[in-house]
């Protein structure tokens, strides 16, 4: 391994809150990856790109909840798992003093998932044709 | 005239079962994921790598009547079983590395990564047996 700067390894922390923030990921996890003690890490990390690796990875979940209340319709309960956070209380708290509003709230202030979702003509052609049960021209007797 | 890949479709057999491998194991991010009860409930739901926001895999559920009648759809899903699906050519800048991480999450290769005269290739299936191609191109190969 060459001699990189610090700053480097800490990048390669960075990477991997954007790449697996879906996972429990913690700061512990963030430091062993950077290859530095967890005080040096945090310490390291802020000098870098000016915030907590903490504060990093929790609002990396942030921003991709509040991607997935926009564009998708999944529970808060299901969003709160999708980005790696267990409590849900916990996830709508730090949500609510992120952004101003709770995450319920935050959806219902963008157009419905499904005015976005680009389902295609064909599809809606496809899966919105009704089934009929019984067709009279099916009883071949009948139809004569 | 201008056309652009926008999204790709690739069936799948359980559209939960592939948004957890999509996300969770290849890391993409999930695009759009609604139910449209409309439509029997179809649910749309399209994933795509971060960074490549304008490229979204749709992953569709192997159809059901009335979109296909039974016979095609067994067959489709049969077909799918046997390995002949879709086929996802994915580019990566450490090849090794990402076998080595995958690995780690469990995807399972058919090739391990591999010396190619464009780069290192390797291969793997996801969880509806699509194949997936994994390769590092060298800088300087043109083609």
């Amino acid at each position: 391994m060459a001699n990189h700067p610090i700053a480097r390894h800490v990048l390669r922390a960075k990477d991997l809150a954007d790449a697996w923030y879906f996972e429990p990921l913690t700061v512990a996890d963030l430091a062993r990856a950077a290859g530095l003690s967890r005080a040096h890490f945090s310490h390291e990390f802020r000098k870098a790109f000016g915030e907590s690796p903490h504060a990093y990875l929790l609002t990396r979940r942030l921003e991709r909840a509040a991607a997935m209340l926009r564009t998708t319709d999944r529970s808060v309960a299901e969003i709160c798992h999708d980005v790696g956070l267990s409590s849900v209380g916990s996830f709508t708290a730090s949500f609510t003093r992120t952004y101003g509003m709770s995450p319920t709230a935050y959806r219902k202030a963008f157009p419905p998932a499904a005015d976005l979702a680009r389902v295609p003509g064909c599809l809606v052609r496809a899966y919105g044709r009704p089934r009929l049960r019984t067709f009279r021209e099916d009883r071949g007797a009948a139809a004569s | 005239m201008m056309l652009k890949i926008g999204s790709m479709q690739v069936w799948v057999h359980d559209q939960d079962e592939a948004l957890q491998f999509y996300t969770r194991k290849l890391g993409m991010e999930v695009r759009s994921d609604v139910t449209v009860p409309e439509l029997g409930n179809f649910r749309w739901l399209t994933v795509g790598p971060v960074g490549q926001p304008d490229i979204s895999i749709v992953l569709m559920p192997i159809p059901e009547p009335p979109m296909m009648d039974k016979e095609t759809a067994d067959a489709v899903r049969e077909l799918m079983s046997k390995g002949v699906g879709a086929t996802i050519f994915l580019t990566t800048d450490d090849c090794r590395k990402a076998y080595e991480e995958l690995s780690a999450r469990g995807v399972e290769f058919v090739e391990p990564p591999e010396e190619r005269p464009y780069g290192i290739d390797s291969g793997f299936r996801d969880v509806s047996g699509n194949h997936i191609r994994l390769t590092q191109v060298y800088d300087n190969f043109g083609g």
